[in-house]
């Protein structure tokens, strides 16, 4: 299919962007296409404008800030943060989720930012990056905001972001503990996806606080309080148990839409099982985190 | 009225100057404008491969690609990468192996491959099975496509 026509245009700067893309919603960012062009080719998006965002400098960056936190550039492709350095040194789980995304072809034009910026509740980084306490800073015509990634997705394929706000960076604190990612592809039904981020004390054998989110169940990532609280202040020897005494109470918290690929009880099942099986992976990462 | 813009682009060695709607899919102008019929629709989504070209060296999905945006870029297609005369090495391979039956998916298979041993020579049997997932073939099974794709491990000539 073809989508139906646009005008196109290439600002090189963020403010030219923002001004060119209004905000009635006719006029839309564009970058790797991978969701957006699907969309317009099915014609269930119509627009008048694409403003593409590829020209303007600065947004492919992924840098450690000054504040120890990690900055990565919303138009940066899945397969370069999945080969990046930095990310492989510090949060190499991400790395993995991104290598892991889609396919070659897929992973070689799509960005980040596009990913979020579409909503699509099966989607592996809203996840991931919630665990990771992540900021999304946006760029509009009312100037600059941060939205942490736990609020940014509202609903199925709907985000906060204003049709006239550029998202250009997405800001997480270095992770001081193990960071794992875990799913069932969307593909592989039902599709379920687990990320986790602890927080280690310095010795490396308690884990300070933990960040737990659940995805593809629910219409966007859902955290698991009960989960975090009894993580809290636990020897990483006894995680398997706090989890399993923790996890009934904990599924039970979910929102999980039922379908053709589960019944609801099934779906938490399959988050519970692949928490514990991070949990294992957690526990032999952290031995390696502190070196 | 649709906006047509000046591309410049390299396809296959050639320097192409067109003018194209902005909404225009680059399958449709490797195929429809320029003649080459050699890289496949199928899926339409990203999903099977058949429409895989190459940009700056890279895989991409031509049926989901703005043509506006190979401008000032390198596109290289199946008709790239077959010799006047006779095959690839990495074509030679696919038939060597029966890496191929009714042959719709084989010019994305080959891009895919193109590309992949060009950025890694000696791919691991994992190596090969993750950089090819997203090509689909309906008719061998993958076996033949993987037996003939790692008989060309390490070939000085293959990339």
């Amino acid at each position: 299919m073809l989508p139906s026509s646009f005008q196109f245009e290439r600002p090189s700067t963020i403010a030219d962007a923002v001004r060119a893309v209004g905000d009635f919603g006719d006029g839309m960012f564009y970058a790797g296409g991978t969701e957006l062009l699907l969309a317009l080719k099915m014609r269930v998006i119509r627009i008048d404008r694409l403003i593409d965002i590829k020209g303007i400098p600065g947004l492919d960056c992924i840098a450690v800030n000054g504040m120890n936190e990690i900055e990565i550039g919303a138009r940066c492709t899945h397969r370069k943060i999945s080969g990046d350095p930095v990310i492989r040194e510090h949060v190499p789980a991400l790395a993995s989720l991104c290598a892991e995304v889609a396919n070659i072809r897929v992973r070689n034009v799509g960005t980040i930012g596009g990913n979020l910026c579409f909503g699509e509740p099966h989607a592996d980084p809203p996840t991931m990056l919630a665990a990771l306490n992540a900021r999304l800073v946006l760029e509009g015509s009312r100037g600059t905001r941060e939205v942490h990634a736990d609020d940014f997705v509202r609903s199925e394929m709907e985000t906060v972001r204003e049709p006239d706000e550029l998202l250009r960076v997405i800001v997480f604190p270095r992770p001081a503990g193990p960071v794992t990612y875990r799913r069932f592809k969307h593909g592989e039904r039902p599709s379920v996806n687990v990320a986790m981020a602890w927080s280690l004390n310095a010795g490396g054998s308690t884990i300070r606080s933990a960040r737990v989110r659940v995805g593809a169940l629910g219409s966007r990532p859902q955290p698991l309080p009960v989960v975090e609280g009894a993580l809290q202040n636990v020897a990483v020897t006894e995680v398997r148990q706090a989890i399993e005494s923790a996890l009934p109470a904990a599924l039970d918290q979910l929102e999980v839409n039922a379908d053709r690929h589960g019944g609801a009880d099934y779906k938490r099942h399959l988050a519970g099982v692949l928490l514990l099986r991070s949990a294992d992976e957690a526990v032999t990462a952290g031995g390696s985190w502190l070196k | 009225m649709t906006q047509l813009l000046a591309i410049s682009f390299s396809l296959n060695g050639k320097t192409i100057a067109v003018d194209v709607p902005a909404h225009m899919l680059l399958i449709d102008l490797i195929r429809d404008r320029l003649g080459l019929k050699g890289t496949k629709r199928s899926c339409d989504m990203e999903v099977c491969g058949a429409c895989t070209v190459l940009l700056d060296g890279e895989p991409i999905s031509s049926c989901t690609t703005l043509a506006v945006d190979v401008d000032r870029r390198e596109v290289t297609t199946i008709e790239g990468v077959t010799p006047p005369e006779g095959l690839s090495p990495i074509q030679e391979a696919f038939v060597l192996h029966g890496g191929l039956q009714c042959g719709f998916c084989t010019p994305g298979f080959i891009m895919a491959v193109t590309s992949l041993l060009k950025t890694t020579p000696h791919p691991t049997d994992a190596e090969i099975r993750h950089y090819l997932d997203g090509n689909l073939c309906r008719c061998t099974g993958y076996t033949k496509i993987f037996e003939a794709v790692k008989s060309l491990a390490g070939r000085q000539d293959a990339a």
